[in-house]
């Protein structure tokens, strides 16, 4: 993965960057020793890594405004970083840009109950939210599966996902306001603290929300809040084929129901997660899919019943309904294992996230197959298949060489197969460094180049996270030029990194 | 001469394909001709009054590119009417979960069609917006042209979808300043089988707003919370939607009418006669009729509603529990008041929006929101990169639309 050229002469002024940082944020939160720097190298794409300047660690909206505003005159490049459990390198540090870590901004600053919304500083931990509103009756929706660690004010740089976002969409459907600090060091106010607040005239926030820290720092987020629904209940169904499994969540979002969580899992995976809970599954068995409802206890009793009748319908194997919340908790239980369960099978797994049309499951199920073969690696498939989101896990061993390159390529030819079904590809995960270069099989030159346009808007001297999301160098100065009277823009020769 | 007049004397092009909205909007870069982009021409005064040398009219680009009832998903050509897109999506029992509203008959041509396009840059949602969002919820995926008569799209046709900016947030309420859109990509829904809407009546606006706070913290599904209060001259009337299958439906209305019993005698409503009720109050009907009367919308936190109202005066329609409300006041009172509801709406966090009024008032006194100076200018730093010389709708958004051209 080429990144972009390492400005020595700002490595070599390490000690006096520190210095001047520790001014604003305080001696302790600026560290810069090697053991210290050691461990914010990765975030959760291991394979990539590299030693962060400085990290520095400010604690509120004045102190990144200063950072950002010294980081500017002085041309220093800025990554900012929550939790750092990003799947795409959206945090991998640069030698020569300092970290920005956002672990101390970390308060609840207001819960408004009749306003249904909570601001909060980004470093908050994404299931503090719910917890800190449980005792109204509320919840924040989004829920990754990252949530007990991953921070709001990450999710909100990936636009993150989770397993209820079929029915209640994700990220960016659940925040209404942002504060953000331009890289200029100017502090803007996007949306507004109440539902609705970011649909007014040309409005940012949602410009902002899964720009992957490369348009602004985020320093409060304004996320809505809605009622804990009252009942859920979660039907286990597995089939002999997967193209049965698939055909049956068309069918279930055909009939006009909408789940809050449809989830596959296949036979490798149900056979590593009942080995470690002792379940045991009907040998005919060769995927099963998880349906969660929810709502009034009447309505989720009908399309119970309802599912299980669609279900039947399309080659029904086997059957587990949950009865109570433990039965609930148990059926998901197996799910939130999986990716657990094939790390004790394979030595080293490499997940991926595209997003195709539902009804082509089966054939990106297929073109996954074929694939293996032609990789040499296997593989394993859970994932998101109310909304088409896939997250097949390559299977490796670092330490056989060649290993890591082939799992990555099998990676992102099962990427390019997405985007030719129709689809994208990162659902969840993000662009980052990981599908930087294969940008160019989703968007024209055209499409990128307005994209990076809009980077140039933001952050002209192209400080914020850059070497992430474009397979290009942004060309701000170029684009800044207002030109009357010229025809179409040509782009002879797009220099790539 | 008034505004519509306007749009019917200028310049006018109408291109079928996008080559040629392309081709139309390359050479009005290259002449620095401002062009005024209509679809239906309903909102054409929505919005601060645009200074352009010709109209580009969007409806020639219509019809359905695809509609994937199993995918929940339909892409439309920007000029495609509204109704159009409603008429097919209910063939398969779907629809629009934002539920638009049509503004033809509010804005003073009631035989004008709004088009796709128009609601998705204007970023328009009814009642059902505290439910299920807002256009910019549904848009999935953008194509347009922006101001160099570049074609680029941005978005995708899956829900799931990261990969790279949201353009279809930006492009989704920016009043045709960035680019004229040419397709957007809709998310679309089940449509609920029934509704039943309870109706109390009589209820103070602070009160009504403060128990419409309380309903929609309840697990219920409210899919509309309206009040219709300020001074009126008929009775104030408070309204909760519910909308599901049959025995849901049921069971909430029983669940709410408990909790409203206490408060004031309730009155329900079903199926078509609550359609009907919600159709008006989306479309501001009882406005439509008095077409002279200024309206500002209003957008802050529900709860500092009522007292906005109270301060300001006039007939007002609050919606989304109170987040969103419509004020009607002649012109005199919409132009005194204007300085005064700014800075309420500015202490609220909110924003006040001359939505209907005569270009001279809306000149000036600004329709929208003044923004602070940072997010003003960066405002126009992003305008420039789609449109640097200006000629996309130039004046709609106020200042940040006013290219230097």
């Amino acid at each position: 993965m080429k990144m972009p050229a390492i400005d020595q002469a700002i490595v070599g002024r390490r000690a006096a960057i520190a210095e001047q940082l520790r001014r604003i944020v305080g001696r302790e939160w600026v560290l810069d020793s090697e053991t210290e720097r050691r461990t914010y190298e990765c975030d959760g794409l291991t394979a990539y890594t590299a030693l962060p300047l400085l990290v520095v660690l400010p604690e509120n909206t004045e102190q990144v405004r200063r950072v950002l505003q010294y980081c500017h005159e002085e041309r220093i490049k800025v990554v900012p970083r929550g939790s750092g459990t990003s799947l795409s390198g959206g945090a991998l540090p640069l030698e020569d840009g300092i970290l920005l870590g956002t672990a101390r901004m970390n308060r609840i600053l207001e819960v408004d109950a009749p306003n249904r919304i909570a601001r909060v500083e980004p470093g908050v931990q994404n299931v503090r939210v719910t917890e800190a509103v449980k005792h109204l009756g509320l919840c924040y929706m989004p829920d990754p599966s990252s949530q007990a660690i991953s921070t709001i004010g990450g999710n909100v740089a990936e636009n993150s996902g989770g397993v209820h976002c079929l029915k209640y969409g994700v990220t960016s459907n659940h925040v209404v306001g942002l504060e953000a600090v331009l890289p200029s060091g100017d502090v803007v106010h996007l949306g507004g603290d109440f539902v609705g607040g970011a649909d007014r005239e040309f409005d940012l926030t949602g410009t902002v929300i899964g720009s992957e820290g490369l348009l602004a720092i985020i320093t409060e987020i304004t996320v809505r809040l809605v009622p804990q629904p009252l009942t859920a209940r979660i039907l286990s169904l597995g089939f002999r084929n997967v193209e049965d499994a698939s055909k049956c969540v068309g069918a279930i979002i055909g009939r006009g129901i909408i789940p809050a969580g449809l989830e596959f899992i296949d036979r490798k995976v149900i056979d590593a997660v009942s080995s470690m809970l002792g379940e045991v599954h009907s040998r005919e068995v060769e995927a099963i899919l998880l349906c969660e409802l929810d709502g009034s206890k009447i309505e989720v009793d009908t399309l119970v019943a309802e599912v299980e009748a669609i279900a039947k319908a399309n080659g029904l194997a086997e059957t587990r309904i949950s009865k109570t919340e433990e039965e609930r908790a148990q059926i998901w239980q197996g799910r939130k294992l999986a990716f657990g369960a094939m790390g004790k099978i394979a030595r080293d797994i490499y997940v991926t996230d595209g997003t195709i049309p539902r009804g082509k499951l089966p054939e990106i199920l297929r073109r996954i197959e074929s694939l293996s073969k032609t990789h040499g690696l296997d593989y394993a498939n859970c994932f998101h298949a109310g909304d088409g989101n896939l997250h097949p896990m390559v299977l490796f061993d670092t330490a056989k060489p060649g290993d890591l390159e082939r799992a990555e390529a099998f990676g992102a030819d099962i990427l390019k197969a997405c985007v030719e079904l129709g689809g994208v590809l990162t659902g969840e995960h993000g662009v980052g460094v990981e599908k930087r270069d294969l940008m160019k099989y989703q968007f024209s030159d055209i499409d990128l180049i307005q994209q990076q346009r809009l980077k140039c808007a933001f952050d002209p001297e192209e400080l914020l996270n850059p070497g992430k999301m474009f397979p290009m160098p942004c060309r701000c100065v170029e684009f800044g030029r207002t030109r009357i009277g010229s025809g179409k823009t040509r782009f002879p020769e797009i220099p790539r990194f | 001469m008034t505004n519509s007049q306007a749009v019917r004397t200028s310049p006018r092009f109408r291109p079928g394909s996008l080559d040629e909205v392309m081709q139309t909007i390359s050479e009005a870069n290259a002449a620095g001709r401002r062009l005024e982009i209509v679809g239906g021409g309903t909102k054409h005064s929505l919005g601060g009054p645009v200074l352009a040398d010709a109209v580009l009219d969007m409806s020639g680009l219509a019809g359905i590119d695809f509609y994937e009832p199993e995918e929940l998903v339909i892409k439309v050509r920007a000029g495609t009417p509204v109704s159009t897109v409603r008429d097919v999506l209910a063939e398969k029992r779907q629809h629009l979960a934002f539920e638009p509203p049509a503004y033809a008959a509010f804005f003073g041509d009631a035989s004008a069609n709004d088009t796709i396009g128009g609601i998705v840059a204007c970023n328009l949602a009814g009642p059902r917006r505290i439910l299920a969002g807002a256009p910019r919820d549904a848009v999935l995926g953008v194509e347009g042209v922006n101001g160099r008569g570049e074609s680029f799209k941005g978005g995708g046709r899956t829900v799931k979808n990261v990969t790279g900016y949201d353009m279809p947030k930006l492009m989704t309420g920016s009043f045709g300043i960035l680019a004229a859109l040419t397709s957007v990509t809709l998310k679309v829904l089940p449509a609920p089988p029934r509704e039943i809407t309870l109706l109390v009546a009589g209820l103070g606006d602070a009160r009504a707003i403060e128990l419409l706070a309380d309903l929609l913290n309840v697990p219920a599904d409210i899919s509309a919370a309206a009040h219709l209060g300020g001074s009126r001259a008929d009775l104030p009337t408070t309204a909760l939607r519910l909308e599901g299958i049959q025995e849901s439906v049921v069971a909430r209305a029983a669940q709410l009418g408990n909790r409203l019993q206490r408060v004031s005698d309730v009155r329900t409503v079903a199926d078509e006669e609550s359609r009907d009720f919600w159709r008006k109050l989306r479309d501001l009907s009882s406005f439509a009729a008095d077409p002279d009367a200024c309206v500002w919308r209003l957008m802050l936190p529900g709860t500092q509603a009522a007292r906005v109202v109270n301060a300001i005066g006039g007939e007002a329609v609050y919606d989304w529990g109170g987040s969103e409300v419509f004020i009607r006041m002649e012109a005199g009172k919409a132009e005194e008041h204007a300085q005064a509801l700014r800075t309420m709406m500015s202490e609220a966090g909110g924003s006040a929006c001359l939505f209907r009024a005569p270009a001279e008032l809306r000149r000036c006194v600004g329709v929208f929101q003044p923004r602070p100076k940072a997010l003003q200018e960066l405002g126009e730093r992003v305008r420039q990169m789609f449109d640097p010389n200006g000629i996309l709708n130039p004046g709609k958004l106020g200042a940040a639309g006013n290219g230097e051209a």
